[in-house]
């Protein structure tokens, strides 16, 4: 038998070899190919040494409390259904916060402790519902960003109905975190408007061209991973309000 | 086990969310190793994870038995962890390009603790030299190349599993590992004391 290839020991090593007999039987004999051999063993093996981060035991039973809110209890039910169930509280819902958040700021002013304290109420209510609307925004900028290409027209009515759903509650909170002073998330959520804008005004149908066009308007400012770490931070449960706002997030 | 799977998915099918939480509880854990090792940072993984099941439940009607329902799962967790890899070069290239594209300073600031150049208390953590360097090596595999090696080396499904879960054929998933072993051995026999 000639030395024998790196790609007939790779599918050796990786137990796929259709002539392993054969090749381990030259390994047996030749020098030349042990050598060969142990030394790209020996690589494989150093890749297997990256650790990776273990998980508890429950972590998926953690999974599930993360994305059963988001999956809904209907499994099996059209995904429009699913987003229409959203549709019904989603806007009463960030309504009622944001009325409590301005109720807030009206009723309590008399002490200064305690206008700090509900200082701080105020702009975790308010944070939690930018947590669920930025939560809610990044799926329809997920959609799209990774929609896989395709030759003909994509169907977008979903994430274009979403979109113009969330776009009365982006304006409300972009004026309150703006009321508020809190100028990061106001320019994240004026950065997001402009792309739901976009998005609800689009086709119902659109041809790869104009899908480039929406996520290069997604990507330009990395609207995605700002919306991603916004959201998470906000609907973190311990993060205690920062004294600078705009430090925050 | 796969049985066992299989008639989960068909009671998640027909609505039952026991079924799909005890799918969820099964396979998170591999999802979230194979999510790691495919972007190599954590809290990437952490949405990999959570984004496949998301995906999973949205197609599942697009199942078909023909491979393992682990099988499929980890073709969705590759096809995202790809996206999140070429969006954060896609990212990271720009910032090079210059951080006067960034307007304000806190947009610098969330940026910064997106992109994860630098690497945080959490990343040191598991950050051994050996875990950076082959990190950086896996990094330098193409899209494809990473894909079919994790599941290869990682998983341990077989090549034909591979081709058929990712619609490349045998072949080139063959030669996606070939390619991918040459660049890791280029890039780790000098640390393994093995130049060639």
């Amino acid at each position: 038998m000639n030395h024998v290839s790196e790609e007939q020991l790779v599918l050796l090593y990786y137990g796929e070899s259709a002539e392993a007999g054969a090749i381990d039987q030259h390994l047996g004999e030749c020098e030349a190919c042990r050598t060969e051999f142990r030394a790209l063993q020996l690589v494989l093996n150093t890749v297997d040494s990256a650790p990776v981060p273990d998980r508890d035991a429950d972590y998926g039973q953690q999974v599930w409390q993360r994305i059963e809110k988001r999956i809904g209890h209907r499994i099996g039910k059209r995904k429009t259904r699913l987003f229409a169930q959203w549709w019904i509280w989603a806007p009463a819902m960030s309504a009622l916060l944001v009325g409590a958040f301005f109720i807030g700021r009206i009723t309590h002013k008399q002490a200064t402790t305690e206008v700090a304290k509900n200082q701080q109420i105020r702009e975790r209510i308010l944070m939690v519902a930018v947590g669920d609307h930025l939560e809610r925004s990044q799926m329809v900028l997920a959609e799209l960003t990774n929609a896989p290409d395709h030759q003909g027209k994509l169907d977008i009515s979903d994430e274009r109905q979403m979109a113009s759903e969330l776009l009365d509650d982006n304006r409300l909170y972009r004026q309150t975190a703006r009321t508020a002073g809190n100028t990061a998330v106001a320019n994240v959520l004026d950065d997001l408007e402009r792309v739901l804008l976009e998005i609800a005004h689009s086709p119902t149908e659109v041809s790869s061209g104009q899908l480039d066009d929406l996520r290069q308007q997604i990507e330009s400012r990395g609207l995605l991973f700002k919306v991603r770490v916004m959201g998470t931070k906000a609907r973190e449960p311990q993060s205690a309000p920062a004294k600078n706002n705009d430090k925050k997030l | 086990m796969e049985v066992e799977a299989g008639s989960a998915v068909e009671r998640a099918r027909a609505g039952d969310s026991d079924a799909f939480r005890l799918l969820v509880e099964q396979h998170s854990r591999s999802i979230f190793r194979l999510a790691f090792r495919m972007t190599g940072n954590e809290q990437d993984a952490e949405d990999v994870v959570q984004e496949t099941f998301l995906r999973a439940y949205k197609q599942l009607d697009r199942y078909e038995a023909r491979s393992s329902f682990s099988t499929w799962l980890f073709r969705i967790a590759s096809n995202y962890s790809l996206d999140l890899i070429r969006m954060r070069k896609r990212h990271e290239e720009k910032r090079e390009r210059g951080s006067r594209e960034l307007g304000s300073e806190e947009e610098r600031d969330i940026l910064q603790n997106i992109a994860m150049d630098t690497p945080g208390p959490e990343r040191q953590a598991y950050g051994s030299q050996v875990r950076d360097r082959v990190n950086e090596a896996l990094n330098e595999l193409s899209a494809q190349e990473r894909t079919a090696f994790v599941l290869r080396h990682f998983e341990g499904l077989s090549i034909e599993e591979i081709g058929a879960s990712l619609g490349t054929g045998a072949n080139a998933t063959k030669h996606s590992i070939f390619r991918a072993v040459q660049k890791l051995r280029r890039n780790l026999e000098p640390l393994v004391g093995q130049a060639r």
